[in-house]
């Protein structure tokens, strides 16, 4: 602990971050630019998320980290290892012990209470970025509410595919004016982000950028009246594993002749089942 | 229905070292409902000039010039294009038509432009372009490069084709052969008959006589040299 | 009546530079106004300003605005400046791809007015749109195509029902037949008419073409280093016109 200042940054920085959040927080959906500090991993790794959970974390705090639903792979361990290590904090997997999780690119199956923090990881905040370049004036676009392009980008699917074939990162309106992405989580979780008691932070390191949607907060999926938004996941089937019909599957390939089975990308989750029916059993 | 007092008129080329030409001074006449007067006048004295104010592709700067109750010198532009929508009438020697536009629809511009129903402009401008003996098989093509005499044939359609209260035509009869020119000079008393006012140019003495009641001889309206 | 557009000391410069400098006048609805001058003469910085894409340095812009009457368009918010932008008036730019966005379907293209101003039915947008490409001559079966698969002349007709699809009273043109091929300008000069004529537009068309004023607009200004020298009836501009410099534009043109 002592080669380390509590959660690795300084507390000028973690100042400066927590005023960003606090801003964030007080204008849910508003991309906040914030002085972005060099992090000991890559851009991409989530130094964003690493930051705003540097911010956030109290001794007192339990920490959950996972990665596509996973607590368990390369980037969700080594980052649960780096506060553990700088923060001295209990980190923890089960969702419902946790007073902060970090995550990327999935929230947990298990509901969120009032009182945790989700911490997302995000690539590319800004949700207009692809439809226009220039930053003055997506910045602009918010301000003044001028959302049609963002509606064009739905059309274009359903004129292609019949469908928004958005599967993940799907703009979600917050609180009926901010468009925002809610980082590349797939559409499944989105309906998790409306009304939730959590507080819901999101870091983008490489673009300097911290939003956030406080506890109940609404939020609304994009879509057309007559194409609704349909939260649905790619394989409409149960998990291997556990058998639960409700999570979202992860396909993993077991052979190279074809074969695979889908399972639950929430460890955590899915663990918790079968324990609970091993458990049933004894 | 048309009456010009005093109506004068110079050119000023200013790139041509500022000169003044003066020409035309004094200008005073008055055109009846139902009546048609032709100016007359050697080539140069300014009969085109006075048709061109009271159009109003000349400026006036000098009298009055009064169509239908409405002052025309020095008349803002969209007091102009009123009348010439609801009001006055010309048919000039030229056909002026965006390229590639069927002549049933050049003929049926005014009506359009009124907003009268599409169907019902299209059958008006067919029935007078069937009556000035223009084939057929030319109504969907665009007159420009129609000959002379069915350009003019054209020209005269559309001058017709709305009942303007006013008219004003420069040659109506040139360059068209006698079968056609008969046809246009019925189409002058037919509206003399309904009350219109019209002023021409005929260089056709025959045609002159045949529909006008006047002469107006602009040459009194060219300045004399002194006055230059 | 109102007039749609009034124009009061509408001044713009650039540093040292001037853009153009105290013009007036005022626009009636259904008036077609043209606007001609060589390069550099001011007419693109007076549209730009009229249109709201720059902001003059002195002036006035009253738009006579479908929801809230006259209305000085220098003095409002940008939020009701972009708001009227997508409503009450449009703005065609001399080049497509100014206009257009190349990566989206024509469908999407005609549509994004419609969804900026709130239409969230996917059929019901998809419907108009198809409706606007007929109405400006092309295939509604290419309503999923992307405009980099058309023609100058097809991109350009794109443009503009891209525009006309909410309605709008006051259509800006920026050289709209510039690029076009003389075949392809004839057409679309049609088109414009027609669309003026049947929807009762008014329209300020920026040009160097004389001919194209004559046959498109009722009125015309003529510009010359950022100031107007004339303006009136286009036929009497270009029959009889009075400035020196009209005098010089007019007798240069090639008699074709």
């Amino acid at each position: 602990m002592s080669d380390y200042n509590f959660a690795y940054l300084d507390e000028a920085t973690k100042r400066m971050l927590r005023r960003a959040i606090l801003k964030a927080v007080a204008i849910p959906g508003y991309q906040v630019p914030f002085s972005s500090r060099e992090m000991p991993m890559p851009y991409g790794w989530g130094t964003g998320g690493v930051q705003v959970t540097a911010a956030c974390l109290v001794p007192e705090d339990t920490l959950k980290v996972i990665d596509q639903g996973a607590d368990d792979t390369t980037n969700a361990v080594s980052i649960r290892k780096f506060f553990a290590r700088v923060a001295g904090v209990a980190t923890t997997e089960a969702t419902a012990e946790a007073s902060i999780i970090q995550t990327r690119h999935r929230i947990p199956e298990t509901p969120l209470s009032e009182g945790q923090i989700l911490v997302f990881q995000v690539p590319i905040p800004e949700p207009l970025r692809f439809l226009e370049p220039r930053e003055t004036e997506t910045r602009t676009m918010h301000a003044l509410e001028d959302y049609g392009l963002m509606q064009v980008r739905l059309y274009e699917d359903i004129a292609r595919h019949g469908e928004i074939a958005r599967a993940y990162a799907y703009p979600v309106r917050v609180q009926g004016r901010y468009v925002m992405d809610p980082s590349p989580i797939p559409k499944f979780d989105n309906p998790k982000l409306n009304m939730s008691p959590a507080l819901q932070l999101f870091g983008a390191g490489r673009e300097c950028r911290i939003y956030a949607l406080p506890p109940f907060t609404h939020v609304e999926s994009l879509d057309f009246e007559d194409y609704p938004f349909q939260p649905s996941k790619a394989a409409d089937q149960a998990c291997a594993i556990c058998e639960a019909a409700d999570s979202y599957l992860d396909e993993v390939i077991t052979d190279d002749t074809g074969g695979r089975m889908f399972v639950c990308s929430d460890t955590d989750y899915c663990a918790a089942r079968v324990a609970a029916r091993q458990g049933d059993a004894a | 229905m048309i009456e010009i007092a005093g109506v004068g008129k110079q050119f000023v080329l200013h790139n041509q070292g500022g000169a003044v030409l003066p020409v035309m001074t004094g200008a005073s006449l008055s055109v009846g409902a139902g009546e048609c007067v032709a100016l007359v006048g050697a080539s140069g004295a300014g009969k085109s000039t006075l048709m061109r104010m009271i159009w109003g592709n000349y400026r006036c700067e000098e009298g009055s010039i009064n169509v239908a109750g409405t002052e025309l010198c020095r008349a803002a532009p969209r007091v102009v294009l009123e009348l010439r929508r609801s009001t006055l009438g010309y048919v000039s020697q030229f056909l002026r038509v965006i390229p590639r536009i069927p002549t049933r629809q050049i003929v049926a511009e005014p009506l359009l432009a009124q907003g009268i129903d599409e169907d019902a402009a299209l059958a008006k401008a067919e029935g007078l372009l069937e009556r000035l003996n223009l084939p057929q098989r030319l109504w969907s093509l665009s007159p420009t490069t129609f000959s002379g005499g069915e350009q003019q044939r054209v020209n005269i359609a559309r001058g017709f084709i709305q009942d303007w209260p006013v008219m004003l035509l420069d040659e109506p009869t040139a360059s068209l052969d006698a079968a056609n020119r008969a046809v246009v000079l019925d189409l002058i008393l037919e509206a003399k008959a309904r009350g219109a006012a019209i002023l021409g140019i005929f260089h056709d003495a025959d045609a002159r006589a045949a529909v006008c009641d006047r002469e107006v001889d602009v040459t009194g309206f060219t300045p004399t040299k002194e006055a230059a | 009546m109102t007039p749609l557009l009034q124009v009061e000391g509408l001044s713009k410069s650039y540093g040292a530079h001037l853009g153009c400098k105290d013009v007036n006048f005022t626009l009636w609805p259904g008036e077609v106004m043209g606007i001609v001058g060589e390069s550099g003469s001011g007419k693109s910085t007076l549209l730009n300003c009229l249109a709201g894409h720059l902001a003059p340095d002195a002036g006035r812009v009253i738009l006579d605005t479908r929801d809230k009457g006259p209305r000085d368009t220098v003095a409002m918010s940008e939020a009701e400046r972009r708001w009227l932008a997508r409503t009450d008036w449009a703005f065609v730019h001399q080049n497509p791809r100014d206009g257009l966005r190349m990566n989206v379907s024509a469908g999407g293209n005609v549509g994004e007015r419609l969804m900026a101003v709130g239409a969230r039915h996917y059929g019901d947008i998809r419907a108009q749109a198809s409706d606007w490409l007929a109405r400006v001559e092309i295939d509604a079966a290419r309503v999923d195509d992307r405009p980099r698969a058309f023609s100058g002349g097809m991109q350009q007709r794109l443009q503009i029902a891209r525009n006309l699809v909410t309605g709008p009273r006051l259509v800006f043109m920026d050289e709209p037949t510039g690029g076009l091929d003389v075949s392809v300008q004839a057409r679309l000069l049609d088109l414009l008419r027609g669309l003026v004529r049947r929807l009762g537009l008014s329209a300020v068309i920026v040009t160097h073409d004389l001919a194209v004023v004559r046959l498109l607009a009722d009125r015309l200004m003529v510009m010359k280093d950022g100031h107007v020298v004339e303006d009136g009836l286009t036929d009497q501009v270009l029959d009889d016109p009075q400035h020196a410099y009209t005098q010089l534009l007019v007798s240069s043109v090639l008699q074709a």
